[in-house]
């Protein structure tokens, strides 16, 4: 189920502006990824890049090869909507659609990708939000809007809309930025359940966080202003957190960056 | 005064100030008008306008320099803008209320169920009777008509404006949108007259008209329309890329759906435009003392024809029709927009 990204000398670019530059990184199946680094650095740009989000920006492009299970995602041929069903995406703010309750809003991604059966579409729902550890909370109010949710619930709403589509890699933008201590809680539960299932990439400003729920992490950061995003250094969680093989990690992580 | 003395004084001043009290404006504004009154009596002024006006600016003058002395300059200003505000919204509503009361009060007259039932077939100039069921069919037949062309039109030029243009191209489009609205009905209705009328041969009809004022439509719905998408925040779209969902579908089932309370008033914006249109509609339809249920076949009256026919008439039964068929008019208007404004607010609750 779970699958394998890999990226080669992979640069990211809006317009003329480079973002990332040479990133070449591997993401094991079902483990948890973190990527870190100061605002700017450019690795939501490189997560977005992972499954093909980055283009969705006018003039954004990329130069590289990103792997999943040796195919190349940006290879000839390769459908962009069809990645995205592979490889899904949480995002910074939850962003249910508004139109839509409860129901209609986990089973957007079969619906609109034709799968029309009740019975399937119940099934996916109810095992889409017991994954999402929401069900209990709402399964008496399925076809309420998903924007009377609390921010916390929207948020884990949003990861069963994702899963719901069953796939095999899960990129989280930082899920958490905009909740409380508690739903972060509960969104990290998550993710150490998911990981069963699921590769996840997750990027995140918070460090006790990265240390909390990942296997390794990724440490990016980038020279100036203006200049782009590099990867420095990635290693076992552990080993980043207590014994980094460079001193600017080193430096980051124990706040004094500059 | 140096910098520690102007920090003197400021610290001096209490934050307690002197005010006037509601009370005390309401004296002020009845002095003023009382004002109004004995000026009116004495010197040469009269007219009820001017003494509205009189007493009007009188109020704002002794309010503003009443709040200057007790207040201070910064209440003083406060006030003179507080009252102009509300002047200018008692003169927009003035005309408005005037223009609806006038309208009631002489429409009334000939407003009943036979009116609105039957049409002027067989009821001469000096014949009382008869009504706008004929001109009724006919606004509704075309502006339905009009905007089952524009709509479409208008929704899909909006959706390649904001989704799939290249810049310099969604900016040209806009510009000729934007000339598009710039131009008058007549000139829609010459077009529609020379084009298919006398260019294609087609016969006077509704359905003539129907395209003159889809003319007229297609740039108020296009503009409203793009606004509206515009305004569907990316981070839906995001999402639904997100899940692998095409574009199209993307648009089609999350970015319109989202939208479409405003896209739905900016339809019945640009319906309740046209539905009063006269001279496009007077040029290519022509006009029809009969019901035509027909708009492909024969001319067709309608509403705004009809009133224009009908008030230019030398008998005072034709004028009072005129009248009992603006009302109509416009309580077709306002019905529509009302039930609009009701259906959106019922799916913006929905969705809370």
């Amino acid at each position: 189920m779970a699958k394998r990204i890999e990226t080669v000398d992979l640069s990211c670019y809006y317009g003329s502006m480079q973002a990332v530059e040479g990133v070449s990184l591997t993401v094991e199946p079902k483990s948890v990824t973190a990527f870190i680094g100061p605002s700017g650095c450019g690795k939501s740009t490189f997560l977005r890049a992972l499954n093909r989000m980055h283009e969705v920006i006018p003039n954004a492009r990329i130069e590289g090869t990103v792997l999943l299970d040796d195919e190349d995602i940006y290879g000839p041929g390769i459908e962009a909507a069809a990645v995205r069903r592979t490889i899904g995406m949480v995002f910074q703010k939850p962003n249910p659609f508004p139109t839509m309750s409860i129901y209609d809003n986990v089973a957007a991604g079969l619906k609109l990708n034709g799968i029309r059966k009740k019975s399937e579409l119940d099934g996916a729902v109810e095992r889409s939000l017991r994954g999402a550890n929401l069900w209990d909370e709402v399964k008496s109010r399925l076809n309420k809007p998903g924007m009377g949710l609390s921010g916390g619930q929207q948020q884990r709403l949003c990861i069963a809309r994702a899963i719901a589509v069953e796939p095999q890699v899960l990129l989280m933008d930082e899920p958490c930025s905009a909740l409380d201590p508690i739903s972060t809680l509960a969104i990290e539960d998550l993710i150490n359940e998911l990981k069963d299932r699921y590769t996840i990439v997750i990027v995140t400003h918070n460090m006790q966080q990265a240390a909390r729920v990942s296997d390794v992490t990724a440490f990016f950061t980038l020279k100036g202003p203006g200049e782009p995003g590099r990867l420095i250094e990635v290693d076992a969680t552990q080993k980043i957190f207590t014994n980094p093989s460079e001193k600017r990690t080193e430096d980051y992580i124990t706040g004094r960056f500059g | 005064m140096t910098i520690a003395d102007s920090t003197q004084s400021l610290r001096r001043q209490s934050l307690r100030q002197a005010s006037i009290p509601r009370a005390g404006v309401a004296v002020l504004i009845a002095g003023s008008i009382g004002l109004a009154f004995v000026l009116f009596a004495v010197t040469p002024l009269q007219g009820d306008a001017d003494f509205v006006v009189v007493a009007a600016l009188l109020s704002v003058v002794i309010l503003v320099a009443a709040s200057w002395t007790v207040e201070g300059r910064r209440r003083a200003i406060d006030r003179f803008a507080t009252s102009a505000t509300m002047l200018a919204l008692i003169l927009t509503l003035l005309p408005l209320g005037f223009v609806l009361g006038y309208v009631i009060k002489r429409g009334a007259k000939d407003f009943n169920i036979n009116f609105l039932t039957h049409s002027l077939a067989g009821i001469g100039p000096l014949d009382a009777g008869g009504g706008v069921y004929h001109a009724i069919i006919g606004t509704f037949e075309q502006v339905l008509i009009a905007s089952f062309i524009s709509v479409p039109l208008g929704l899909m030029v909006a959706i390649f404006i904001t989704e799939y243009s290249r810049s310099s191209l969604a900016t040209a489009v806009r510009f000729l949108v934007d000339v598009m609205t710039g131009i008058p009905s007549i000139v829609a209705g010459l077009f529609v007259l020379s084009f298919w009328i006398l260019a294609l041969n087609q016969p006077y009809t509704g359905f003539a008209a129907a395209m003159a004022l889809a003319i007229l439509e297609l740039p108020i719905i296009v503009r409203t329309s793009e606004e509206m998408i515009r305004l569907v925040p990316a981070a839906l779209r995001e999402a639904a890329y997100a899940l692998g969902v095409p574009k199209w579908k993307t648009i089609l089932r999350v970015v319109l759906p989202t939208a479409t309370t405003g896209i739905t008033t900016g339809v019945m914006l640009a319906m309740a435009r046209v539905i009063g249109e006269t001279a496009p509609v007077f040029l290519v339809a022509g006009n029809n003392f009969f019901i035509n249920n027909d708009p492909l076949h024969g001319q067709q009256a309608s509403l705004a024809t009809f009133i224009f026919i009908n008030a230019r008439a030398s008998s005072d039964l034709q004028v009072d029709r005129a009248w009992a068929a603006a009302l109509t008019l416009i309580l077709i208007v306002a019905v529509l927009y009302v039930s609009a404004r009701l259906l959106t607010r019922r799916n913006a609750l929905a969705r809370r």
